[in-house]
């Protein structure tokens, strides 16, 4: 069974759950500061890291600006190199050519390298209801698929688990899936590696499917390319017979040269390290090597709709590093289950209201899940404006229905703002009561002073004070 | 010189100490403070929030009384972030609105620019014998790039026992309309903020933003740490007559 990020409440409710859950917060604070730190350290050490930033920001922007003529040149590279491409417009005729091409194998089990592309479209659930078995091979998926959790973090999607629930999840659910956890396993991170290793690799050498996201698609050359760090995900893309790749739109670069770019940006942003453990790189079938069938399906599940909006689709450059999540206070507090998509962060909050609309509640809470403070844009590799975007969805969320205490004390303020006599007047109602204003305030004021205290009304504000000052010289 | 003071609508009601602070520290320097009547507010809130429209209005506003100022001063790194960075935003291109703020926004400072860059001094003059902890905004920090501006300005003050607040890089939670609508983040931010003030050992808390000040000054409050809150201006604007005659309060009594 397969859980689902669908009916989760609105941030603000889901977050205080989170930060009232302690050991949730040590474990947060702990990894993302860890992270975070490392990150800073590598990206640090080269003195073009601005110069890197704004290359891998215009090579995605020149690719966005021209995707109609990289697609066609994407779907004839890969075919000219034996791979067949396929074209979804949403995620269920992405999930229906998946799991036709998987009946065609005749298989019924298929094992998965880490993907995003696959969680948003619910693609297990999917192969699932299709009578097919979906197996995660990523560490921290296994984790959350035996689980029956869900990922709260783009890179490392079990960073919610300390590794005592680990072991606990391994000895309750391993049986079930293929082979069993070790009698007596301890919670030794290289205890609990190597029960997932042996776990794995009967997984790898019975299964004859593979179904995976990619990192990049060079256009020019039609090569799929897919870093990770553990190796697994290179089990899968080379052992089985047969591979399926689901792509966004937005992955493709127009040639090898400009990986290069994102090369550098990506290890140093996502993993702190210099260099990528892991990246496999392959362009259609090689006759006697690999997977001798390759499907490519891309995805556009909504991107064309952010592609028109010319503040939001800087979103579409992102290359899922998740710094943005790392480097986030308010992400660094609440994980990534507050978010209720399953892109968390403040690249969810702005890339999931995009491309599934905001129609429901916690959608339109996700634009007010950050104070602003900009530490997510500082750390984009690809110089993603992340609070430009939010700001400009609050636009359309304050046009939507609802809101009316919201939208009463905005128009009160502008009222009171809209010239000096009228703050003049606010201000000295506001000076008549400063004796009497209560520890706690009734109403939406409490959300202010139920932690706060409130500052001291004036006697007179700043302006009477110049007036004054004027009359009396 | 003659400085345009745009005192911002959260400092002229709530925290017009300031305000007064700006006007004493400017004076003493040797310069001219005038006040623009027509002022109000830059429109951040309306901003942030989503409300762009009474924003653009306040906009308006702002570049009309402010017409011709050979320089601003405002004393809120978020409203001078606001003006200089969003503004351009606001106006349609080739518009009158931002004809206007092409022309006026590259005067518009905080006080500590206008302090460093423009009349260039770093000692005030200033006397305030206490143990200060900083902590730079975001607002400040990434979108001025204040840089060691306050910093500078406040080792040059005699007496002042200059700290940093731990992960000075780290936002305090205020965030506007944040610390309302998500309240137990911004608490959980703020708390962590007024922790690290407090363990600098400091008597005093300063920024460069009475708006994140409130915040975290709310909480140490609540908590009564015995840390106090000054806004940068009050800071530099004592002097050892004014200090004498002002000496600082213990805990305010928490309402
Ligand atoms: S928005 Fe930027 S920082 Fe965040 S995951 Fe995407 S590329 Fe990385």
């Amino acid at each position: 069974m397969s859980a689902t990020f669908l009916g989760m409440p609105p941030f603000p409710e889901a977050a205080r759950a989170a930060v009232e859950d302690s050991q949730l917060r040590h474990n947060l604070h702990k990894a993302t500061h860890t992270i975070r730190d490392k990150r800073g350290q590598a990206v640090g050490e080269l003195d073009d890291w601005a110069e890197l930033r704004s290359e891998g920001a215009a090579i995605k922007e020149h690719t966005l600006r021209h995707l109609d003529r990289y697609l066609e040149q994407v779907e004839e590279s890969v075919q000219r190199a034996g791979g067949t491409v396929h074209w979804a417009s949403d995620a269920a005729e992405a999930n229906a050519i998946v799991t036709r091409l998987v009946h065609g194998t005749g298989q019924s089990d298929v094992v998965k390298v880490k993907s995003m592309a696959t969680q948003e479209i619910e693609l297990n659930r999917a192969l699932e209801q299709a009578g097919i078995t979906a197996y995660e091979t990523d560490l921290a998926e296994l984790i959350v698929q035996l689980g029956q959790d869900l990922p709260s973090h783009i890179l490392v999607p079990a960073i919610h688990l300390g590794r005592a629930r680990i072991r606990e999840i391994f000895l309750e659910h391993m049986a079930r899936w293929g082979v069993p956890a070790p009698q007596g396993l301890t919670d030794d991170p290289r205890a609990l590696a190597e029960a997932a290793r042996v776990h794995l690799r009967e997984r790898f050498l019975n299964t004859r499917t593979a179904i995976s996201g990619a990192n990049f698609v060079v256009a020019d050359s039609g090569t799929t390319v897919v870093l990770e760090s553990e190796g697994n995900g290179r089990m899968c893309l080379t052992l089985p017979e047969t591979l399926i790749s689901v792509v966004g739109i937005e992955k493709i670069v127009p040639t090898f040269d400009d990986l290069e770019v994102f090369m550098q940006l990506l290890p140093r942003s996502s993993t702190g390290e210099r260099m990528n453990p892991y990246t496999s790189m392959w362009s259609g079938v090689a006759p006697g090597d690999g997977p001798q069938e390759f499907h490519l399906v891309l995805l556009d599940n909504g991107r064309t709709d952010v592609l028109a909006d010319t503040v939001g689709r800087q979103a579409l450059r992102c290359i899922r590093c998740s710094a943005c999540l790392n480097a986030c206070p308010v992400y660094e507090r609440t994980g990534g289950h507050a978010y209720g998509s399953v892109y968390p962060g403040p690249i969810g909050a702005i890339l999931t209201p995009q491309l599934q609309g905001m129609s429901s509640e916690t959608d339109r809470s996700l634009p007010y899940a950050s104070s602003l403070c900009g530490a997510c844009y500082e750390v984009c590799p690809v110089a993603i404006d992340i609070p430009e975007v939010l700001v400009h969805l609050r636009e359309q969320a304050v046009e939507g229905p609802g809101r009316t205490g919201e939208k009463a004390m905005m128009a009160g303020a502008e009222a009171a703002l809209s010239s000096p006599a009228a703050l003049e007047a606010a201000q000295r109602a506001a000076s008549a009561v400063r004796g009497a204003v209560p520890r706690h305030l009734p109403g939406a004021a409490s959300a202010w002073t139920d932690t706060r205290s409130v500052p001291e009304i004036p006697e007179e504000s700043f302006r009477r004070w110049w007036k004054k000052r004027g009359e009396e010289r | 010189m003659r400085i345009a003071l745009f005192i911002t609508c959260v400092n002229d009601t709530l925290f017009p100490d300031t305000g007064r602070a700006v006007v004493e520290l400017l004076e003493r320097l040797g310069h001219e403070v005038v006040f623009p009547q027509g002022q109000t507010c830059c429109g951040q809130m309306h901003y942030n929030t989503g409300y762009r429209r009474p924003a653009t209005k306040l906009a308006v506003r702002f570049v009309q009384t402010f017409d011709g100022a050979d320089a601003v001063v405002v004393p809120s790194a978020s409203c001078a972030a606001m003006i200089r960075e969003h503004y351009p935003r606001l106006g349609r291109s080739g518009s009158r609105l931002s004809r206007k703020v092409a022309a006026l926004a590259p005067r518009v400072y905080d006080l500590t620019e206008l302090l460093v860059d423009v009349l260039g001094v770093t000692d005030v003059d200033a006397y305030y014998p206490h143990r200060v902890a900083y902590h730079p905004t975001c607002h400040g920090l990434r979108m001025l790039g204040l840089g060691d501006r306050p910093y500078r300005l406040l080792r040059a003050v005699r007496g002042l026992d200059l700290v940093e607040v731990g992960r000075p890089e780290e936002c305090c939670g205020f965030g506007g309309t944040f610390a309302l609508k998500n309240s137990d983040v911004s608490t959980a931010m703020g708390a962590d903020k007024a922790r690290q003030a407090v363990d600098t050992g400091a008597e005093v808390l300063c920024m460069v933003d009475n708006s994140c000040l409130m915040h975290v000054g709310g909480i140490l409050q609540r908590q009564r740490s015995g840390v106090r809150v000054a806004h940068i201006a009050e800071i530099l604007a004592r002097t050892e007559t004014s200090e004498a005659a002002v000496s600082p309060t213990t805990e305010e009594a928490d309402r």
